[in-house]
């Protein structure tokens, strides 16, 4: 076993090699994209009091009178030197900008799923035990429920009750910096809530249907004739043959917790990223929509990567594929 | 008789009414002048003194993550808002309409206008601990006016033709022609004055305000600490204020229902009934000067026609706009910028209605047939795809074929207004009525968005600027307004009163015609009680 191709950690470079290829085409597309906006920062900065004057000076000072390769070039080189520019509009640090953002963004998709991911694959469990008896179908219709309402829909319901008719917690999460960290637990508290409501179904459905597949086999029998009890064959016999399914969905729902979440952060007044991404593209302040897109597209590669990596560990058989 | 008063004073208390449209009311039904000032003083004006301290809370929308503290970009609500906590200009304007001195002590004129000579309030120092003085006020007033400015301002600045300082107090202003309202153009919310006219530091937040820059996160949230060294008592009541951007109308609503903020601005028509009826919170709606008009351009086929621009002026029902859109929030326009929140507005000029027999007489007689596009987004007033449809349906009695276009809101100021030749606008309005003709119908104006040329409106516009005797002004200033209401291209059906809404923890509220929330002074000039 001298040189082994299939090696985890050959595998895993040749993924990140891909990754960043993507990564790439994705820079092309992003860039691409924001050159097709209508109007130009300049006219939007100024908004419907632009005089053509101002708008061309603001124009000029901006450099956005070169030839869209030159500027796609540039930008490409100052990413890969760890430079994502400044804002047209602001004329702030674009990476000091973002870096706020996105620990916030982080922060709330990861208080949402760390109550998520467990309770999605505890209720699926609990699914499984009474399969098809009332419990289940409970747990069903709920979590269906839930996804089905559009998450502005779930999250105004919360304000109204949460917040208003109750007044136990506060209507906007509103977060800065000198917080302590139990204020900012309550700011985020209602979106938490209702991101927690979007993702459930999806992982509780694949925790139930992927355990439910394996629940049938030999080995299962097996351990029902040597008298374990029926929760013990779940999580210890059951659990880890279905795992690499529920990886998948649960990182899938990961990654929709960090790059999904505009409309959540919108109406809870959040600062993250979703937030800044919307100000920006308003605002035609293309640097900053392109840093933002490239961030999002290199967190879901990231993210499906991993649950590849991890799906393969789960499971030695896609090591060694035919 | 009774009724009435108890109305009155509680729309004075909620701050619907100045002190001024109070007396004017109170007389109207026959309460004598001492009697009405006793009344005022008990329950609204006088009765509360200030309370000082605390921490207020506005929340509001029109904020962004691209916002700059630079008050020559200032060009939305929330940067608009907080300036006014910060900072200072020239000239104020009095919520009766008059030009007030704020940093400018006093001023004068001579040579018919053109030469204007401002006197600059002495022992006002900047946040900075620097004295405020003429060289920082001609500096500031250079920096909007140059070649290369970005400045918002430029537009009111281009007549001028030097600012220079003289002796240690005063600041000369020299215009290219006579102009009887630069006192008003020096209250634009941009000249604000900074430490050498911010040339060194223009987004510093450095000015001569009660609140000093303390958080600067645009698009999240703005905190100001009161300045120790402020020059006058009459403002800036609370320790603190703050500015939290919230551009989801639920996310303001429910903020302010909660008691966690004291302000919101922008409530739309739709809810605002509602919202006053809860026990903890006042609309606080004042008659602006800014409008919703559909603009016809009149150098484009077929709007080029002046019976087919009239015709569409008679074919609209304002009533039922306002009512519809506006929700009663509002009043009706008569195709011509001007309203009673004018100085020397005429009310005698006849108020146009909905007859869609004149319409259709008009119509015939311009020859025009066939459908016409009308372009309409959200993005140009909150119901205007809305107001487009009904005016549709309000044509089609006159036998007019108006077909609404929907237009994405996302890059409408610069795709479709000002471009296409009818669509549907806002107008803020402008603190004068030259102000407001010059920005948008002078035949050379950058946004005359309706195209239309009249070198003879242009003339009047001219000498109503150096005419000094008001009377004369308001002549004709009233022959302007018949003109753009008769030939113009603008279809102005109604004015929209600025919507907000505070707790009712708040005292000092002042109803104020020059814009949203006391206009901008609401956490200056309100304390909490």
């Amino acid at each position: 076993m001298a040189v082994d191709n299939n090696s985890l950690s050959t595998l895993v470079v040749k993924r990140l090699a891909l990754g960043l290829l993507l990564l790439l085409a994705i820079s092309v597309l992003i860039f691409a994209g924001t050159e097709l906006l209508p109007g130009d920062v300049a006219q939007s900065i100024l908004g419907q009091s632009a005089t053509p004057e101002a708008v061309a000076n603001l124009r000029a000072e901006m450099g956005l009178d070169r030839p869209a390769l030159t500027r796609y070039f540039s930008w490409l080189f100052g990413i890969v030197q760890g430079d994502l520019g400044t804002s047209l509009s602001s004329g702030r640090d674009i990476r000091t900008m973002i870096g706020d953002r996105l620990g916030n963004t982080l922060f709330l998709a990861s208080s949402a799923a760390i109550i998520s991911v467990p309770l999605a694959i505890f209720l699926g469990m609990v699914a499984v035990h009474y399969r098809d008896g009332i419990v289940d179908k409970m747990i069903s219709i709920t979590t269906i429920a839930t996804i089905s309402l559009p998450e502005f829909f779930i999250g105004y319901l919360l304000i109204l009750f949460l917040a208003v008719n109750w007044n136990l917690l506060p209507s906007s999460s509103i977060v800065y910096s000198d917080m302590s960290f139990l204020e900012r637990l309550t700011a985020i508290a209602i979106p938490c809530i209702t991101l927690t409501f979007v993702v459930l179904a999806h992982m509780m459905r694949m925790t139930r249907a992927a355990i439910l597949n394996v629940m049938n086999s030999a080995y299962i029998e097996t351990a029902e004739l040597k008298g374990l009890s029926p929760f013990k064959i779940i999580f210890h016999h059951a659990l880890p043959n279905a795992i690499s399914p529920i990886i998948t969905v649960v990182v899938l729902n990961l990654a929709y917790l960090v790059v999904g979440v505009i409309v959540v952060e919108i109406i809870f007044v959040y600062p993250g990223m979703g937030q800044l991404l919307v100000d920006h593209v308003t605002n035609r302040d293309v640097p900053v929509v392109q840093a933002v897109g490239l961030i999002f597209a290199a967190i879901y590669i990231l993210l499906n990567m991993f649950a590849d990596i991890m799906s393969i560990i789960a499971n030695p058989r896609l090591r060694h594929p035919k | 008789m009774h009724n009435k008063i108890e109305q009155l004073t509680q729309e004075a208390k909620k701050g619907r009414l100045s002190r001024r449209d109070f007396m004017r009311h109170a007389a109207a039904i026959g309460l004598a002048a001492p009697l009405a000032t006793s009344l005022l003083g008990q329950s609204a004006f006088a009765a509360e003194a200030p309370k000082k301290g605390g921490h207020l809370i506005a929340a509001l929308t029109g904020g962004s993550s691209t916002d700059s503290l630079d008050p020559a970009l200032s060009a939305s609500n929330v940067p608009f808002n907080i300036l006014r906590t910060w900072g200072e200009t020239l000239v104020d304007i009095s919520p009766e309409g008059e030009a007030i001195p704020w940093l400018a002590e006093s001023w004068e004129s001579s040579n018919g206008a053109t030469t204007w000579t401002f006197t600059i309030r002495k022992g006002i120092t900047f946040h900075n601990g620097k004295t405020m003085d003429n060289n920082d006020v001609a500096k500031t007033l250079q920096r909007h006016s140059g070649e290369d400015t970005k400045s918002g301002a430029l537009g009111i600045m281009r007549d001028i033709k030097s600012i220079t300082t003289q002796g240690s107090d005063k600041v000369v202003v020299e215009l290219t022609g006579g102009n009887a309202d630069l006192p008003y153009l020096m209250s634009d919310y941009h000249l604000v004055i900074q430490p050498n006219g911010g040339f060194d530091a223009p987004a510093a937040g450095v000015g001569t305000g009660p609140y000093q820059v303390k958080v600067n996160e645009p698009g999240i949230r703005h905190v100001g600490e009161k300045y120790a060294g402020y020059w006058r008592d009459s403002v800036g009541h609370a320790d603190t204020v703050e500015i939290r951007v919230m551009n989801d109308q639920t996310a303001r609503m429910a903020a302010l229902q909660s008691g966690s903020v004291h302000f919101v601005n922008r409530v739309a028509p739709k809810t605002a009934k509602l919202l006053g009826r809860l026990p903890n919170v006042d609309i606080v709606n004042a008659k602006g000067r800014g409008h919703y008009p559909f603009l016809m351009h009149a150098d484009t086929a077929p709007f080029d026609n002046n019976e087919l621009r009239l015709a569409l002026k008679y074919a609209i029902d304002r009533e039922d706009l306002v009512k519809r859109i506006l929700k009663g929030y509002g009043t009706v326009g008569n195709d011509n910028p001007i309203n009673a929140a004018y100085d020397l507005f005429n009310e005698d000029i006849e108020q146009r209605a909905y007859d869609p027999d004149k319409a259709a007489f008009h119509y015939k007689k311009s020859g025009h047939s066939g459908p016409i596009v009308l372009r309409s987004s959200e993005a140009a007033f909150s119901g205007a795809v809305d107001a487009a449809l009904l005016f549709s349906q309000h044509a089609a009695k006159a036998g007019i074929e108006v077909k609404v276009q929907k237009e994405p809101a996302d890059g409408y100021w610069s795709n479709v207004w000002n471009k296409q030749p009818f669509c549907a606008s806002y107008w803020g309005g402008r603190n004068t009525q030259d102000q407001m003709f010059s920005v948008a119908y002078k035949s050379t104006a950058d946004w005359n968005d309706t195209k239309w040329q009249r070198p003879e409106f242009d003339s009047l516009l001219a000498k109503a600027r150096t005419e000094t005797n008001r009377d004369n002004r308001k002549e004709i200033y009233t022959d302007m307004s018949m003109m753009v209401r008769d030939e113009g291209g603008a279809i102005i059906p109604m004015f929209n009163d600025f919507v907000d809404a505070k707790s009712d923890k708040v005292g000092g509220y002042i109803s104020d015609p020059s814009a949203e929330l006391s206009n901008g002074f609401a956490l200056i000039r309100c304390w909490l009680s």
